[in-house]
Formats: C-alpha cells, structure tokens, sequence
C-alpha cells in the first residue's frame, strides 16, 4: 500500500476530515428522537386540516364571493373586485382547489410563523445577549439553501403538507423575528421613559406601549414572511406537498408549459391578493381616513342599514304615535 | 412651608463599577480623575438639599452638570448610587417594585422636554394614561383626563392625536397627562425648553397659574437663567454633578457662591428679568375705600406719614385710584366723597411686566406707579427710587453683603405692616 508523505503545498492530498459521516451519524442520533418529531407535527397538523377543511367546505362561487368581502372589508372595494375576477380567472384555467390547498399551506405556515417568531422578537427586543446568540441562528436559516434542509425533514417528519409547511415554516419565520424585534426597538426611548415615569410594568409596557408602537414593523414582517412562505411552495412540492407548487413541479418534469403556466399564475394571484391585504393592516386606521374597522367596508355598511332600519322604524313608530 | 422633600449626600456615578469610584469620591477626588483611573463617570456628587411644599424648584445647569441625573433619580427612572432622597419622611430608594410604581402613579409624575406622548392613541387617552396603568375604570378616567385637559385649557382637542396638535399644545397635553393623576409632586425635565420663546413664556405663566390654583410641589429643570428667575421660587444650580448653591433668585444673583454662579448671571439683563411685582413695595400709604371714610381721615393719614400720594383701595384689594393731598383739600372743601379726590389718568402698570417696560410711565407719573393685577388687584408701587435701586442692582457690581445693604436704605419709607389698620379708624 503507498502511503504519501504529508507535503505542505498540497494539504488536503493527505488530510481530511470526515465530516459527512459525522453529520450522518449525528443525524441518526437525532432521529432516533422520533416520537418528539411526530409530537411536532400534530398541532401543525390540526390547523392545516381545518383551514383546509373550511376553504374547501364552500362552494367555489361562495368561497370566492367570501374572499373578495373579506378584501373589501381590510382594504377596499378595488382589491375585492380584483381578487373576485382573478380567483374566477384561476378557476376557470381549473385550478381553483388546487389554489385553496395552497392557500391553507401558506395561511398554517405564517399563523405558526407568527406564533413562533413573534414571542422570540420580543425576547431578543429585551435581550441583547439573546439577540446576539439569535442573529446566527436566524441567518444560517434565511441562507441555507432550502434542498439542505428538504431531506432531514423528510427523515424526521416524512412527506407530505405537513412537513412542507414546517419546511415554509423555517424558511419564512426568519423576516419576522427580526422586524418584530426591530419594530421593539424602534420605539423611542423617551416615550418608554415617560411610560415607566407614570408606574408602567413589564407587562404594561409591552402591551400597551412596545406592541404598539411596533405594530407597522411587525406587519411588515408578517407579509414578508408570507411572500417568503409562497416562494417556498414550488420547493416544498418536491417532498410531495399538493396544491399549485405540485402543478408547476408537474408541468416541468412532463415538460408541460401549459400545467406550469397555469401553477404559476395561481400563485401569482395569491400573492398579490395577500401582498395587498397585509399591507393594508400594517398602516393605521387614521391612515385610511380614520374611519373605524367595524364602521367600513361591508360590515360598516350592514351596521348603517341595520342602524338606518332601526332609525326608521323609530321613525315610524313616533308617526304612529303622532 | 414643611420639607417635601429632603435629598441627603445623594450620588450617582455611571460606569462599569460605581463602588469603586464612590469610595475614591469620598476621598476627594475629582470627576476628571476618577475617569481616568476607574472609567466611571461621576453624574451627581454628594448632593443635599431640601425642597419645600409647594414651592417651583429650579435646578438650573449647563448640559452635562447633572440636572437631569438628579431629576430622574426622584422617581428612580435613575438609581441612586448612595445617598437618600425622603418624600414626606420616607426614604424613597428603599422601596421595591411594587411601592416604586405605586409612588410614580400617585405621588411623583413627570414633564419631559421631548413631550413624550404616545402617538398611536387620542390625545384624551394619552393624559389617561397613567390612571390607565393604575387601573382605573374607562369612565372615570376619561373624566378625570377631560377635567385635566380643561385645567390647560384644551378640553376641545380630546379626540385629536398627538401629532395634530403644535408643540406648545403637545407640551399642555404632556402638563395634562402629569396633572391627570393629581400628584402632589409634579418633576418637569427642561419642560419648556423645546418651545419658542413666545410660546415658552406662555406655559411658564400657565404653571404659575395652575400653581396658584393648587399648590404643588415642582422640581423644574432649565437650562436658561430667564426661566429659573421667573417661575422659581428657589433654584439650586449644579455645576459639573455637584450643587454648588441653593438660594431664592434674589439671593443667588446677589450672591454668587463661585465664578460659575457668577457668570451664569453675567449675561443677564435685570431689566429683563425681574418684573414689577419683583420690586413693587407695599410700603405706601393706603386708604381703605369705604363709605364712611371721608376725606379728612385719609388727609390726616398722608400728614402722619409725611407722605404726597395714598392709594386708594376698595373691597378684596381691587385698586380703585390715586389720591393727593391737594386734591383731597379740594375735597375737604367741596366736602365731597373720597370718591370725588382721585387723581384722573392713573397710569397702572401690570405685575408680570418688566422693568425695561416699566420705565418711561415711572419717569413720566408724578407718584409711585401702582401695580394692579390683571384682576384689578393691588400689589404695591413702584418708585423711582425702588426702580433705579433694582436697575442699579446688577451682579457684576453686588459682591458683598455689605454693599447692598449701603444701597437700601435709599427709600425712608413707612415700615410694614402698612398703615392701612391706621386708615380705618
């Protein structure tokens, strides 16, 4: 057997680490904690399964109906038109379930995003040592290629939406951690000084003051994970997650433009619809003409035609009388 | 007056190890060098003082002498390094979380230079705010904010928000929200000072209004030597963490501790600053407006004192006119009223107004100006004399004691109590 001798110039001829084992190995460690995984995956599990469940409980034309009130309500009568015709389009290329089912990913993906992140941006907002030891963290997740991570979430989790939705989960939490944890910051010294100077506590400033005054930043960080959660939805497909990702990956393997064409025009349409619906609850009340949630949209005007029976039914009654 | 508050060998010290700087503190060091040896920076030094009840104490400085240091160490938004600060007898660095907030929302709230309010709620929830967070119901919160907002004038601007309203009005809104909880201790941080000038001596009339109202007791930090002369009743000024002198205005400017106070009150123009009611002197004779008193009685008066003019003063010292001897002889004569004696065309001059104002009506009145309030009230004269001595008074010039009191005995002027009681016999 020749044996080289170390050479200085060319290190790595005789040195080596073996790195990939120890990752495998280290990995059928963790594996072995199985049961902590498949814990994991329940609640996640639940929330799909009925956000699913509702989307695709009504029918389409009273989904979509729904869905352009609900636009109308948080924005305005331009997106709700928008969202109505676009949807309408979508199911009419006939990808009107397969829209939903992604919708429900991507809903399920930034409702645990925020539940997770929004908790650990106030944390790292009161700890600079946590914030230093996070930042890492939060950086290797934003980077890493997302094929990295796909296989250990199959080996963990297996297939299917759910570890999709944890694979989202990953990807897309980063953003909002750190806005929150921005957002917190932000807010003026002088103002949190004046709130402790009238005897706020810990809880009172955070509820009344910090959360906030952050609130804008904080939204930011829900849309953008949530355009983060829809660019993950073509990748999280590979580990066989259904919806409009599954069309696009579909259309590409058969060479089908068409199929991939029509994918990529669902998502699209998601996108903007809830680009434009996040944004909207990022700015203020006061922002929109200072008019009251509950006093827009379509339930301010069912409130004004019920306050406006009402009225003329007073009305009524006091011609009666008279 | 009882002490409100009494600050006893307070310090702070700012840095990675207060203890080791205090103990070489102690010894005598100073602020320079305990920074170079320890990297601690000495914010306050060894203060004490007492503020009285209800009185406007200014803590005047430049930036970075430790005014602001102080102020925050009364609520404890700054802890102390050592000393003791008592309100009311009980020493308020001792307390825990629970007694240290209990103290900021009932005893002690504060003013901020910056406003501070809260942005994203209506103005009338911002002055809320406090009674907010001791927990207090929506609706008698919202009153008690209304009737805050009355007291400063801006019960009208309830439903705006903060940035709606200009800085003077955020500045009340700031006031309101100090007031709202009704502490007797109310701390105001350089509270006027991002205000302009016009505005600024508006709030300033505004506290000493609400002052007269109910008196609190208010620790006022100011930069600006005009504000501390005006509003306070004793200012203690600060140089470099230490307090290098406690005094009432008048006290201080005649008598400067050291070279700091001094040329703190160089630049100062006394006609500026003092105002009538600074100078006004009660000293005159004044004849008590009644039915019964006639002339002959208020003649008599001026002959006991030797004296050209009295000053005629009606119910609940509303000023009612100028009399001379001349024209109550006039009077005696025609044996009318005391009524009918009064000067015509008495010039009267307002207490707030300052000495440069008051000049050309002393010169041109052929007796002391009175000083009547915008009320109609008495307040006492000023004379050419009393004038010319205060304008005379500058700083530069009154080092000693002993050469102010060779300049007062200028004016041989009846004592008080003044010869009113005389009057009405």
């Amino acid at each position: 057997m020749q044996t080289l001798s170390f050479n200085p110039l060319y290190p790595f001829e005789t040195l080596e680490i073996p790195f990939d084992d120890w990752v495998e190995v280290a990995f059928d460690w963790i594996a072995g904690a199985r049961p902590v995984f498949q814990a994991i995956r329940r609640p996640i599990d639940w929330v799909l399964e009925g956000i699913t469940d509702l989307l695709l409980f009504l029918p389409p034309g009273l989904m979509i109906a729904l869905l352009a009130l609900v636009a109308w309500q948080i924005v305005g009568g331009r997106l709700a038109l928008g969202t109505a015709l676009s949807l309408f389009f979508v199911g009419l290329i006939g990808a009107y379930e397969q829209s939903m089912v992604t919708l429900a990913l991507v809903l399920t993906a930034v409702f645990f995003c925020a539940v997770i992140g929004v908790p650990l941006g106030i944390l790292a907002a009161r700890s600079d040592r946590f914030e230093t030891g996070l930042r890492p963290v939060l950086d290797t997740m934003q980077t890493t290629p997302a094929f990295v991570y796909l296989v250990p979430i199959v080996v963990l989790f297996g297939i299917g939406n759910v570890p999709g939705v944890i694979v989202t989960i990953i990807f897309a939490v980063a953003p909002l951690i750190r806005l929150t944890n921005l957002g917190i910051r932000q807010v003026p010294k002088d103002v949190i000084e004046a709130a402790n100077a009238f005897g706020a506590s810990g809880r009172q400033l955070l509820f009344k003051v910090q959360l906030p005054l952050a609130t804008k930043t904080i939204m930011a960080g829900v849309n953008q994970s949530l355009m983060l959660a829809l660019s993950m939805v073509v990748i999280a497909s590979m580990i066989s997650v259904g919806g409009l990702g599954q069309m696009v990956l579909r259309g590409i393997g058969r060479l089908d433009m068409g199929l991939a064409v029509i994918g990529g025009i669902g998502i699209v349409v998601l996108a903007i619809v809830l680009d434009r619906m996040t944004q909207a609850l990022a700015s203020s009340e006061r922002e929109r003409g200072g008019r009251r949630f509950v006093e827009r949209g379509p339930i301010g005007l069912v409130r004004g035609l019920s306050a406006g029976r009402t009225a003329s039914a007073a009305a009524a009654a006091t011609q009666r009388r008279g | 007056m009882n002490d409100k508050i009494v600050v006893e060998n307070l310090y702070k010290i700012f840095g990675p190890d207060p203890r080791d700087a205090l103990a070489l503190v102690r010894r005598g060091l100073d602020k320079d060098e305990i920074f170079a040896r320890t990297g601690n920076t000495v914010g306050v030094c060894d203060a004490s003082f007492t503020v009285r009840e209800g009185e406007i104490f200014v803590i005047m400085g430049l930036s970075g002498s430790g005014k602001s240091t102080m102020v925050r160490m009364f609520n404890r938004l700054i802890e102390p390094t050592a000393g003791s600060i008592s309100i009311d007898g009980r020493d308020i660095t001792k307390l825990d979380e629970a007694g240290l907030r209990d103290l900021r929302r009932k005893t002690i709230s504060m003013v901020f230079q910056s406003f501070a309010l809260l942005p994203h709620i209506k103005v009338v929830d911002n002055v809320a705010f406090g009674l907010e967070l001791a927990g207090m119901s929506r609706e008698e919160r919202r009153e008690r904010a209304l009737a805050a907002l009355e007291q400063v004038g801006l019960a009208a601007n309830a439903e705006s928000y903060p940035d709606e309203l200009s800085g003077g009005m955020q500045q009340r809104v700031g006031l309101a929200r100090a007031l709202a909880a009704d502490p007797p201790i109310l701390l105001m941080d350089e509270a006027f000072s991002a205000l302009d000038p016009l505005i600024r001596s508006e709030m300033q009339d505004e506290l000493i209004r609400l002052q007269d109202e109910k008196k609190r007791t208010i620790i006022f930090i100011s930069h600006d030597l005009d504000e501390a002369m005006r509003i306070g009743d004793r200012i203690a000024i600060m140089q470099g963490g230490i307090v290098v002198q406690v005094g009432t205005p008048d006290e201080i400017l005649k008598n400067p501790a050291n070279e700091y106070v001094r040329s703190f009150f160089r630049g100062v123009d006394i006609s500026k600053v003092l105002t009538a009611a600074d100078i006004a002197t009660k000293t005159q004779v004044t004849i008590i407006d009644k039915p019964e008193q006639g002339p002959r009685a208020a003649l008599r008066l001026l002959g006991d004192f030797d004296r050209e003019y009295g000053f005629v003063i009606g119910r609940g010292r509303r000023f009612a006119g100028v009399v001379s001897v001349s024209s109550l002889e006039q009077a005696r004569r025609d044996n009318a009223s005391l009524d009918a004696a009064l000067v015509p065309e008495v010039a009267t001059v307002l207490p707030e107004a300052p000495l440069h104002e008051l000049m050309g009506v002393v010169a041109t009145s052929p007796h002391p100006v009175p000083v009547v309030d915008d009320q109609g009230r008495y307040r006492g004269v000023v004379s050419r004399t009393s004038l010319l001595q205060a304008l005379d008074n500058l700083p530069a010039e009154t080092g000693t004691d002993a050469e102010t009191q060779a300049q007062s005995p200028a004016e041989a002027v009846p004592q008080q109590p003044s010869p009113v009681a005389a009057a009405g016999e």
